[in-house]
């Protein structure tokens, strides 16, 4: 039997009369925890404003045509040099559309798709932006810019003007914030660009795009499709790129291998096209989670420690109850109690200074040219730290207090009445 | 009359630093009622007895009863339940809890009992303070009494189950002639007034004289009972 009432009596003694080991025993797992909090939200949140930089540029699958060699030459298809050991030098890409074919089918079809949150069509093309008598290479993007906002950031990425100004504008455009800087334009501002071709075309500038990579900014500007189709002189079927947003990404590389064998162009997955980020992604969690853990352990020691030196100063207690008829599991519990009191009241501490740092780190100003929607600090409030927090404070105090009350459930009071 | 506590053929060995023989057959008992004091030199053996007979030291051979129950051989948690509830213990050294107030201390074996709610428990404490002319210090800290006040309150914490018999091991070892007459009265008053069973170790011989009954011990053997 059990007596809570008389143990935790026992046991809150002992911490009041210790005010001072018990403050230190508890702050060590306050700023265990409280550090463990604030780590991993500021670098979980680093990590997301990282990922989204770039992963949000990247649709999950991208479907365009690559210029590249016929993987079947002629020679090949020549009856009588088959089974034999051909030659062929300099080999050139095959003469083909960039379009991709039949755009439109796709589209719809892809639309449809169950796993498809949307699907945009883009058309790229080289350009010049003209500025008095300087050329400036460049793309020009033509997007269905409303579809645009609704499955990517570029919303965030537009930082004057708005993305219905390009809507409502047929010779609108969101220049690149690079080139804005370098011929000295702003919004209203018109600029003429001329395609390959030479043929020469003004836009009305409705808003700057910065997407915080600066190759990007230099050189891309965004407009709309139809624009772009007919400053090249294209039908409306024209489109070189397709974008493909997914419910879930998971699924990204068999449909990309899938659309390729379909549509016969090229299809990537955004896995593949940012292998090198990813991994870059998990050694930074896994620095994340190896610091927390050092934390952690730290406080656990400390507590283990402090409960060591309770257990020897209160040797005499221990025999002494021990005498009066209290069981070695009543002593120990005495003794676990404590910890885990410790645990929980440092532990929901910590979590109460974690968040109050990582409160004072979100509202910490960080303003980077790289970075236009970014004013502070990113921070990751994820209830899921909170959890692991407190569980980690619980189950560490336990370890570190069952070692040592496993000691004082076993102490003989003979041996320490009699003092031998 | 009926024993209340009975001890058959007890052997001890201490084996370290080499095996030795402390206990050598001991059979005796204590009567319902009785006030026994056993006497010895140092090294006789006579608290290693004490301890074994208090259920706190179970490395022995023999049969150990209490009210006529065989103890021996029972689990720690069984042999907790039984000191908890049967057994009084009175210590040379007072060992009172340092942060826990008077009537605390008191309280703390019969909180563990958990038989009484905890105001019965408490009034239970203060009347046993009261009976021993201590009760104007029920909510003192233990720490800050005197050494002759520390051992009644000590007395009053073996006595708050009402055991069947309380044990001293030198209880009046470590006070001044005084507070050692204070606590022989309060013994005897406990015996002639409730009936209670003592059994005490003791050096001093006129304490022991003034027993119902001195039990000798020479090199852990009883010569005399």
């Amino acid at each position: 039997m059990i007596n809570w009432k008389v143990i935790l009596g026992i046991a809150k003694t002992h911490l009041l009369s210790k005010m001072k080991s018990t403050v230190t025993a508890t702050l060590g797992v306050t700023f265990g925890i409280g550090a463990y909090i604030t780590l991993v939200s500021f670098m979980t949140g680093l990590n997301a404003m990282l990922d989204d930089l770039v992963l949000n540029q990247t649709p999950h699958i991208h479907l365009y045509n690559e210029i590249r060699p016929s993987e079947n030459q002629p020679i090949d298809l020549f009856d009588e040099f088959k089974g034999t050991f051909n030659v062929v030098n300099s080999i050139k890409p095959k003469q083909s559309q960039k379009k991709i074919h039949n755009a439109l089918p796709i589209l719809d079809y892809l639309k449809n798709h169950t796993n498809v949150k949307g699907a945009t069509p883009q058309l790229r093309a080289q350009i010049f932006y003209l500025s008095g008598n300087i050329e400036l290479g460049g793309n020009l993007v033509g997007v269905d810019i409303m579809e645009e906002v609704r499955l990517s950031n570029i919303q965030d990425n537009i930082v004057e003007g708005s993305p219905e100004a390009l809507k409502n504008n047929d010779n609108g455009i969101l220049l690149g914030a690079g080139l804005a800087k370098k011929m000295s334009l702003k919004v209203g501002d018109r600029v003429q660009v001329s395609t390959v071709e030479g043929n020469i075309f003004p836009l009305k500038i409705v808003g700057i795009y910065q997407s915080g990579i600066a190759e990007i900014d230099n050189v891309q500007s965004f407009t709309n499709l139809k624009t772009v189709q007919r400053i090249l002189g294209e039908a409306e079927n024209y489109v070189t790129d397709i974008n493909i947003k997914l419910f879930k990404i998971d699924g990204a590389e068999a449909m990309a291998r899938r659309l390729e064998k379909q549509f016969e162009t090229k299809a990537v997955d955004i896995n593949e096209a940012n292998a090198q980020f990813e991994t870059g992604s998990n050694i930074r969690n896994m620095i994340t989670y190896a610091v927390s853990i050092t934390l952690l352990i730290v406080a656990g020691f400390g507590i283990y420690n402090i409960l060591n030196m309770l257990i020897y100063e209160k040797m005499k207690d221990i025999a002494i109850l021990k005498a009066t008829g209290f069981s070695g599991k009543d002593v120990q519990l005495v003794f676990m109690s404590q910890a885990m009191i410790i645990g929980f009241v440092g532990g929901i501490l910590g979590l109460l200074i974690g968040f109050i740092l990582s409160n004072v780190i979100d509202q910490t100003p960080f303003e980077t040219e790289a970075l236009p929607t970014i004013t502070t600090f990113p921070v990751n409030y994820n209830v899921a730290y909170y959890i692991i927090g407190i569980t980690f404070a619980l189950v560490s105090t336990f370890v570190a207090g069952y070692l040592p009350s496993n000691r004082a459930k076993k102490i003989d009071p003979v041996k320490i009445i009699r003092g031998t | 009359m009926s024993l209340v506590l009975e001890a058959k053929n007890i052997n001890k060995h201490f084996h370290q630093p080499k095996d030795f023989h402390v206990l050598k057959n001991i059979s005796f008992g204590v009567k319902e009622g009785e006030f026994a004091s056993i006497m010895g030199k140092s090294g006789s053996g006579k608290s290693t007895l004490l301890y074994i007979l208090s259920t706190m030291d179970t490395d022995y051979d023999g049969e150990l009863y209490l009210n006529n129950e065989l103890v021996t051989g029972k689990s720690h948690q069984q042999l907790s339940r039984i000191r908890n509830e049967s057994i009084g213990f009175v210590f040379q050294f007072h060992y009172l809890l340092s942060e826990f107030s008077v009537v605390e201390n008191v309280m703390l074996p019969a909180k563990k009992l958990g038989k009484k709610s905890i105001a019965e428990i408490e009034h239970d404490a203060h009347q046993k303070l009261a009976m021993l002319h201590i009760e104007h210090l029920a909510h003192q800290k233990a720490s800050r009494i005197s050494g002759g006040e520390k051992q009644r309150v000590a007395i009053a914490r073996a006595l708050i189950n009402d055991p069947a018999i309380l044990m001293g091991d030198e209880p009046t070892g470590n006070l001044d002639s005084h507070n050692s007459e204070n606590v022989f009265t309060i013994f005897k008053r406990l015996k002639e007034e409730q009936g209670l069973s003592l059994l005490v170790v003791t050096h001093d011989e006129d304490f022991a004289k003034r027993t119902d009954r001195i039990i000798e011990m020479e090199d852990g053997a009883i010569v005399k009972h």
